[in-house]
């Protein structure tokens, strides 16, 4: 039955272009259309997969483009990774849908929204489903235009339509990596397909090389150190938003694209350890930034850098299997917990965490199933985050790395004692404003229910063995990081994250201020490169296109001085002709008088000289 | 004799030209009809060409010749293969919308069609012509309907930019022409026609002598492409003609140049072709890169995307650069995708300013909440522009980097950068032009109407059938890119 | 007592004198003319003189001073047309200041 996967895109790019042409008619009808499309790609990925374990794999549809002589199909990959991806994203999808459908109620652009989330689903599936790098890297660019249309959705307020710009960009920085890496690939292995990538026959520098480019699109997508700056900013998109695309499943395709290309990167270990270092400082960074922000939203997109950090940390390291693993359970609990904020802004209006309190009282639903996610993000046995990050936490420790798992489990630490500072200030105590919350209608509800069910269940979908050191460490972390949590927000309630602030005030400021990174960016390569270009653009007015100027200038001065020439020499030459016989006119014009008797006087004195000369001569 | 199918797609538009020159100049009607009917033929005409065309051959087809000039050897000889057949299509696509958006010029309306029908002809004609007389005469027809055009319908600054736009391109047409003499007294027998100098039987050219004659050729084709330096004209026209004219200006009259390099420079000057690979490469890195940062500073709407377009054209330069068989797919098809792109920007340009009389980006903002239709086929036009994967742009630029790569690794490798920068400052002008709150200047703005939708949907059709389907197109030119790799010796990659 | 023949011929060069003298001098044009007249009248008595001095038969010189005195009235009409035709439309008859055509 694996021969209908690449029907499984299809219906979500349908229903986009229905949403997208017919929008204003079908109004809310659109969101059925929407929410068909991904239960029927949810259907076949469920059958897809069914086949797959029965046995079955790639196949191709059809060709595509041909690169002089080296035809390019198009195919479906169908193995583990990919199915279990298909399961998270169109379940994930189908439910962040439905939940729209009350978050997004009274939104103008209703049937658009649901367009783009479509386009989305669509994109992601393909992705998954791509067999070869340009395929991968079309997709790959069709769920970053989604992000970028959906971050700016709102694109009313500037801030949404800034962030859009921004995430697109940073993820093309990456992307122009990625691309540099794939014509590599095709220059040096003339292959562009996956499944060539455990026998290319090239050296160990230029794979290494190539792993590290392709690495560059990784980071970009999923948000890791240098280029994390823009996921935290894309939270101005509306939240299922951030719970789909920013969390469960397009930032995670940075993770999926090393994870499926994994034969190029343990091919030579150079590269490899690269995207466990990059993780580990994506890690740790970005959960040192959770835990003094304010922003319910901004908290969980740093959760998400760290925990996408961890799984390239837990891949670099050789631990294909945790990494993979975590993407998965990632995917149902990080979904569950923004839509669980999403809940809550729909509520109470605000996003800064210090003005809610005290909502589990009247968020039953919302708030039972936030504390679910967050104890299976902390890794709490036996919820689905404690097999997968236990799973990560000994591939590093048995791959001998103890300075990496020491970052893994400081991280994880931070995690649980940020996501229970979270849960601490916003469901327990006194409400700090005030709010009239109410739950959210059943639209809400039910897929955060059934999120919940999954993000407890998913770690049993693979078999894991638990080794007791292990579970020490987590129950380590676990207790740790949520009695922290508990000490400094119940019991010491204000006076202890004061007193500890106050001592580390400069740490303190540079976290807050996230380690300053946006600021040096701007400082270091946004505000040069508008000034290159305005010194290009001025440049080409002033230089290329004076030069043009000064050509037409000069040409005009040249013939100006010809025409100087050509006045006063050459004419100049005729003219003197010309007066030069008027001169000679001038002298012998005297004799003609216009007097008759001038005339008659010389006439006479010739004739009596005639005579004068008749009588002396004598003849 | 078989329809001359070729001559009825050149001089369609010129006797439509002739007929309106017979018409009373009040009755705009009728002269708008007859001008859109002609431009219509063209276009069912160069389909019709389309669905006759074998693809599988790289030969010409629909060949006419006929005696011109006996005395020197001179014929009309039209014909048309797999690397004229897209420009032609496009230009006969163009042509006809171009025609529909110029219903909104209203003064002088009867020279203005007739300029317009003689500028298609001479346009159609160049594609056509395989006989270098007969293309010069074209290429020449070209220049004077489009020296009036920016002339009296341009905006305030027109006779500078007409005078510049004619002056440059004469220049550089003069050294084409003194080439194309050099190879009419070089060749044995002496002869004009394009497919003969091309074949060897005319002689074989000492390479010191083609890289002379290439350099002429090149002035001319790089003014008209427009390679930096020489791109300083296309700002100008582009930023004082009006819509219509900036569309064929941009979708055409730019290809010209790069058709000439296709049909003449590199087939007929193999050696020469060979000898200037590097400086091509280094000419389109530069075009891609240094376009995109002036394209980043320019407030002007239109200049912007017309700068935009010397970025893009550098792509054109790269694949053909690459002598390979990618990359010279990838030219020509660029070619082809940036004239629907960029003809769709201007449209959408011109919609604009007919509607705010301003194409300063900064002065708008929030477009999208008044415009919806009009911010969405932006968007698509903008993205295909920036090279969005699943449209039309993505593809050949694709293309050009994977051929250029096979040749020039780390060339290559900086131009992409300029997708980025592409990236940035298209993404930037939508941010200030359609984002944000409205700016409260516009709030009477309307959308885009019919006829303007009109205009635009067949663009954006093609774009993102290409984008999706690429082999569409790229089957009618790879017959011919392959024989012509081949011919010169290049990379069959 | 017959009068020498070179006391007539001495008066016919003084009147020619006389005429001649007057023709470049005067500055009207009809002085000129009257002039002229005198050289013409000087002129017949030279030929009447001749005549009769050389003994013609057949009166020869005198015929020739009849044609002269003829020729002398039309030409004296013409000339005093065209003084009449001059002063109309220069108001003056001084052929000094008649250059209208003299560069």
């Amino acid at each position: 039955m694996v021969k209908y996967a690449h029907l499984i895109p299809l219906f979500p790019f349908i229903a986009f272009a229905i949403n997208i042409l017919f929008g204003r008619r079908l109004k809310k009808a659109s969101a059925v259309i929407s929410i068909t499309a991904s239960t029927i790609s949810l259907a076949i990925a469920a059958v897809t997969y069914a086949g797959f374990l029965k046995g079955g794999g790639s196949y191709a549809v059809g060709r595509w483009l041909s690169f002089g002589g080296i035809p390019l199909d198009f195919g479906v990959t169908v193995d583990g990774l990919s199915c279990m991806m298909l399961m998270v994203v169109t379940i994930v999808g189908t439910l962040i849908q439905v939940y729209s459908v009350g978050y997004m109620h009274d939104d103008k652009r209703f049937s658009r929204f649901f367009a783009y989330l479509s386009l989305f689903m669509g994109s992601m599936l393909g992705l998954l489903l791509s067999d070869n790098f340009v395929m991968l890297y079309i997709f790959w660019e069709g769920v970053g235009l989604c992000s970028y249309l959906l971050i700016s959705f709102w694109f009313e307020r500037p801030a949404a339509a800034k962030a859009g710009m921004k995430a697109f960009i940073t993820t093309r920085i990456g992307d122009t990596g990625l691309l540099i890496g794939i014509l590599l690939l095709f220059f040096s292995a003339k292959t562009l397909y996956f499944r060539d990538l455990g026998h290319l026959g090239i050296n160990d520098a230029l794979l290494t090389v190539i792993a590290l480019l392709i690495f560059c699109g990784a980071v970009g997508k999923s948000a890791q150190f240098p280029l994390h700056v823009w996921l935290p900013d894309a939270m101005e998109g509306p939240t299922p938003v951030s719970a789909l695309i920013h969390a469960a499943t397009m930032v995670a395709a940075g993770v999926y694209l090393v994870a499926r290309t994994y034969g190029l990167f343990i091919a030579h270990h150079g590269a490899l350890i690269w995207v466990a270092y990059i993780g580990a400082i994506t890690a740790l960074m970005a959960a040192t930034i959770a835990t003094v922000n304010n922003d319910i939203k901004r908290i969980l997109a740093y959760s998400t850098i760290s925990q996408l950090g961890l799984m390239m940390l837990a891949l670099g390291v050789g631990g294909y299997e945790g990494g993979t693993f975590h993407l998965m359970t990632h995917a149902f609990f990080k979904a569950l917990l923004f839509l669980c904020a999403g809940s809550v802004i729909h509520a109470v209006h605000t996003q800064d965490i210090f003005k809610m309190g005290g909502l589990l009282g009247k968020m039953k639903v919302t708030g039972w199933t936030f504390i679910i996610g967050s104890l299976a993000i902390a890794g709490v046995p036996p919820l689905s985050g404690f097999w997968s990050k236990d799973e990560m936490l000994s591939e590093i420790l048995r791959e001998g790395h103890p300075f990496l798992f020491a970052i893994a489990v400081i991280t994880s630490l931070l995690t649980a004692f940020y996501m229970f500072r979270l849960i601490f200030v916003v469901l327990f105590g006194k409400p700090r404003s005030e709010l009239h919350a109410h739950e959210s209608p059943a639209v809400m509800t039910i897929p955060l229910a059934v999120l919940a069910v999954f993000s407890v269940f998913a770690g049993f979908f693979k078999p894991v063995k638990v080794e007791y050191f292990m579970l020490g460490v987590s129950m380590f972390i676990v207790i740790g990081g949520i009695g922290t949590a508990y000490v400094f927000y119940i019991l010491g309630n204000k006076v202890l994250p004061a007193s500890v602030r106050s001592k580390f005030s400069f740490l303190y400021k540079i976290i807050l201020n996230k380690y300053y990174i946006d600021e040096i960016y701007e400082a270091a390569l946004i505000r040069p490169c508008m000034s290159l270009a305005k010194f290009a653009a001025s440049f080409d007015l002033r230089f290329v296109d004076g030069a043009v100027n000064l050509t037409a200038y000069l040409s005009m001065i040249a013939g100006r001085i010809q025409s100087w020439f050509d006045k006063y020499i050459v004419d100049g030459a005729v003219n003197m002709v010309a007066n030069i016989t008027w001169l000679c006119s001038a002298v012998f014009r005297r004799l003609q008088t216009g007097f008759i008797q001038n005339y008659i006087l010389i006439a006479f004195l010739g004739l009596a000289i005639m005579i004068l000369i008749k009588l002396i001569g004598g003849y | 004799m078989p329809f001359p199918l070729l001559t009825a797609i050149t001089f369609m538009p010129l006797l439509a030209g002739i007929i309106i020159l017979l018409v009373p100049k009040n009755r705009t009607g009728l002269i708008k009809g007859i001008a859109t009917a002609a431009t219509g033929i063209v276009l069912v005409l160069s389909i019709l060409m389309l669905t006759g065309f074998d693809y599988n051959s790289s030969a010409m087809q629909f060949s006419e010749n006929l005696s011109w000039i006996p005395q020197v050897n001179i014929n009309y000889h039209l014909g048309v293969d797999g690397i004229s057949i897209g420009l032609i299509f496009l230009t006969a696509l163009l042509g006809f919308l171009a025609c529909v958006g110029s219903y909104g010029i209203k003064e002088r309306q009867k020279e203005y069609y007739f300029l317009y029908l003689l500028l298609n002809t001479g346009m159609l004609g160049t594609f056509l012509a395989l006989d270098l007389f007969l293309f010069y005469v074209f290429w020449e027809v070209v220049l004077v309907p489009m020296y009036f055009l920016i002339g009296i319908w341009g905006g305030p600054r027109k006779e500078y930019a007409a005078i510049k736009f004619f002056i440059y391109t004469l220049a550089g047409s003069v050294f084409m022409l003194l080439s194309i003499l050099a190879l009419y007294f070089a060749s044995q027998p002496h002869t004009f026609n394009m497919l003969e100098l091309a074949s060897g039987n005319c002689g074989v050219f000492a390479k010191g002598f083609q890289i002379i004659v290439f350099a002429g050729f090149y002035l001319g084709f790089a003014i008209k492409v427009p390679v930096f330096p020489f791109h300083t004209w296309l700002p100008d026209a582009h930023v004082e003609a009006p819509t219509p004219i900036s569309v064929l200006l941009a979708g055409v009259l730019l290809k010209m140049g790069g058709y000439g390099f296709f049909r003449i420079s590199y087939p007929i000057l193999k050696d020469a072709a060979i000898y200037f690979a590097l400086p091509f490469a280094i000419l389109g890195l530069i075009n891609i890169v240094y376009g995109a940062f002036v394209a980043m500073a320019q407030t002007d709407f239109k200049k912007m995307v017309a700068y935009s377009s010397v970025s893009h054209m550098g792509f054109v330069m790269l694949g053909l650069a690459s002598m390979t068989i990618t990359g010279f797919n990838g030219a020509l098809l660029q070619m082809f995708n940036h004239g629907i792109i960029t003809g769709g920007l201007f449209l959408l340009v011109g919609v604009l300013y007919d509607r705010a009389h301003t194409r300063d980006i900064d002065k708008f903002g929030g477009l999208g909440a008044k415009m919806p239709v009009y911010a969405g086929v932006l968007t698509v036009f903008t993205l295909a522009s920036l090279g969005l994967p699943g449209l039309s742009g993505f593809v050949s630029e694709f293309m050009s980097l994977m051929g250029g790569f096979i040749s020039f690794r780390l060339i290559t490798a900086i131009s992409v950068l300029g997708i980025v920068i592409t990236a940035g400052y298209f993404l930037y002008m939508i941010q200030r032009v359609l984002l944000g709150p409205l700016n409260n200047a516009w709030t009477g703005i309307s959308d885009i109407n019919k006829r303007e939708l009109f205009t635009l949907v067949p663009l954006m059709a093609v774009v993102i059938a290409i984008g999706v389907y690429p082999l569409m197109i790229l089957n009618y030119q790879s017959a011919a890119i392959a024989k012509l790799i081949q011919d010169i010796g290049g990379l069959l990659l | 007592m017959m009068i020498p023949q070179s006391h007539f011929l001495i008066l016919g060069a003084v009147l020619f004198a006389l005429g001649l003298y007057g023709a470049l001098t005067r500055r009207t044009a009809i002085g000129i003319l009257m002039s002229i007249e005198l050289v013409l009248n000087a002129a017949n008595i030279n030929l009447i003189t001749f005549n009769r001095f050389l003994g013609s038969p057949d009166g020869l010189g005198q015929i020739f001073a009849l044609f002269v005195i003829a020729i002398a009235a039309a030409s004296a009409v013409v000339g005093l047309v065209l003084v009449i035709a001059v002063y109309r439309n220069m108001k003056t008859i001084f052929t000094d200041k008649i250059n209208l055509m003299k560069w």
